[in-house]
């Protein structure tokens, strides 16, 4: 059961650090859900249930499902999908460039 | 005994239909489910110039050669001065850590005479069988007062700052343009909300109900209400939730779970705990009808904590009901 708790809180520190490098805010957020449900887990080993459920039904539910709105409102969703080829387009243009010349 | 019947009464039985769908003879599910073609996403034209134009603005600050060539030096000292202070609060806390008390040592400041009167006589002076809730909700109420009075705070905020007050039209809208991408009835979620949101509620009720005998109590409980509520509204939409839950039952509920806390435990409060014995007795330590004003309590906390997480949704996702 120690070895288990070490594998979850490393689980625990390389999310933590996955959610401020990742650049997709969608998937920063789909990091920080699967963050919450190790914390839980952790806290059902603490021997703290009480806490595990609110973990579970805050963290991972309610608490993802509003940043997801507010990705959603502020066009954050589709935005990245056009910024991706838009630059995907720019690059092609920029490889093309040259060979013009 | 059975009995032999005609042909036509037999195309009639669904052991027909099952044997014809089994083998391929007719797509039972063909012009029966619902399945609407996604529309094309659609934004007005000035909506649309709008978002390029501060688009543009926003590439052009990024992408401005002479000033990025100014103040590329700071940016710089912006970023060594933030991991710099980065790396000093984690060594601060680290070294803060390294201060505290081991873990489940005897001699440890937090074994004194308080939490041994707790698990002595908690059971007998509280009667919740889970001592946690005993104190949470008896011995420390006033903290979960004002608990609860956080989240009526905080959903007064999200009211103040996203409802679209008295502007009907402005509210259609913003309901239109949030469903825009999805399909009108999702058969899929809708048959899985069918199954899931029943077991959901009863789960978040016995939560609640059962906070003084085992894990649970009206946050978790409440929350996992919320849950289910937000689940049963993306599937079937506003149209079908708003008949039992408005801003008006919204009011109503938090104005009634607040207000009964309060006169519950204002009044021990008042008189310094040396109030006139209970009128609900403590009761058998195990029977959900014990632990005198707990149960009530209970309930009040979760009412308030899945109207809150509800309404918190709902003003993100529509700004008004």
């Amino acid at each position: 059961m120690q070895i288990f708790m070490y594998i979850l809180l490393g689980f625990l520190v390389v999310c933590a650090i996955a959610v401020s490098v990742s650049r997709n805010l969608l998937n920063a957020i789909a990091i920080f859900m699967s963050y919450s449900l190790v914390m839980s887990v952790i806290w059902l080993l603490l021997e703290s249930p009480d806490l595990a459920i609110t973990e579970a039904a805050v963290g991972a539910g309610v608490t993802s499902v509003l940043f997801f709105i507010t990705l959603k409102k502020i066009h954050a969703m589709i935005e990245m999908d056009d910024g991706g080829k838009k630059q995907e387009e720019e690059k092609e243009e920029g490889e093309n460039e040259p060979e013009d010349q | 005994m059975s009995r032999k019947i005609s042909e036509e009464s037999y195309r009639k039985t669904r052991s027909f239909r099952l044997h014809q769908w089994f083998t391929g003879e007719k797509d039972l599910f063909l012009d029966q489910v619902e399945m609407k073609p996604q529309e094309p996403f659609t934004e007005s034209k000035k909506v649309k110039k709008k978002r390029e134009k501060e688009k543009q603005k926003m590439l052009d600050q990024i992408y401005n050669l002479e000033r990025n060539r100014k103040t590329g030096p700071f940016q710089t000292l912006y970023r060594v001065v933030s991991v710099l202070f980065c790396i000093c609060m984690v060594s601060l806390f680290l070294v803060a850590v390294s201060y505290l008390p081991p873990l489940g040592d005897a001699g440890n400041p937090a074994n004194n005479e308080v939490p041994q009167r707790y698990i002595e006589n908690g059971l007998q002076e509280t009667g919740a069988v889970n001592i946690v809730t005993g104190m949470i909700l008896d011995y420390r109420a006033f903290d979960t007062l004002g608990e609860s009075h956080v989240l009526f705070i905080a959903t007064c905020a999200v009211l103040i700052l996203l409802r679209l007050d008295g502007n009907k039209k402005k509210l259609q809208e913003e309901e239109a343009s949030d469903s825009a991408h999805e399909p009108e009835n999702d058969v899929i979620l809708q048959t899985v909300a069918k199954i899931v949101v029943p077991p959901i509620m009863i789960f978040g009720i016995y939560v609640i109900l059962g906070g003084h005998l085992g894990p649970g109590g009206g946050f978790s409980g409440g929350a996992i209400i919320g849950a289910g509520l937000i689940l049963y509204l993306n599937a079937f939409g506003f149209e079908k939730t708003e008949r039992f839950f408005t801003a008006k039952t919204y009011k109503w509920m938090c104005f009634g779970a607040l207000g009964c806390y309060c006169l519950a435990k204002s009044y021990s409060f008042f008189t310094g705990a040396n109030h006139i014995e209970s009128i609900i007795p403590l009761g058998t330590p195990g029977a959900i009808l014990s632990s005198g004003l707990i149960l009530i309590l209970n309930i009040c906390v979760g009412i308030v904590v899945a109207g809150t997480m509800y309404t918190f949704y709902v003003m993100f996702r529509k700004g008004g009901f």
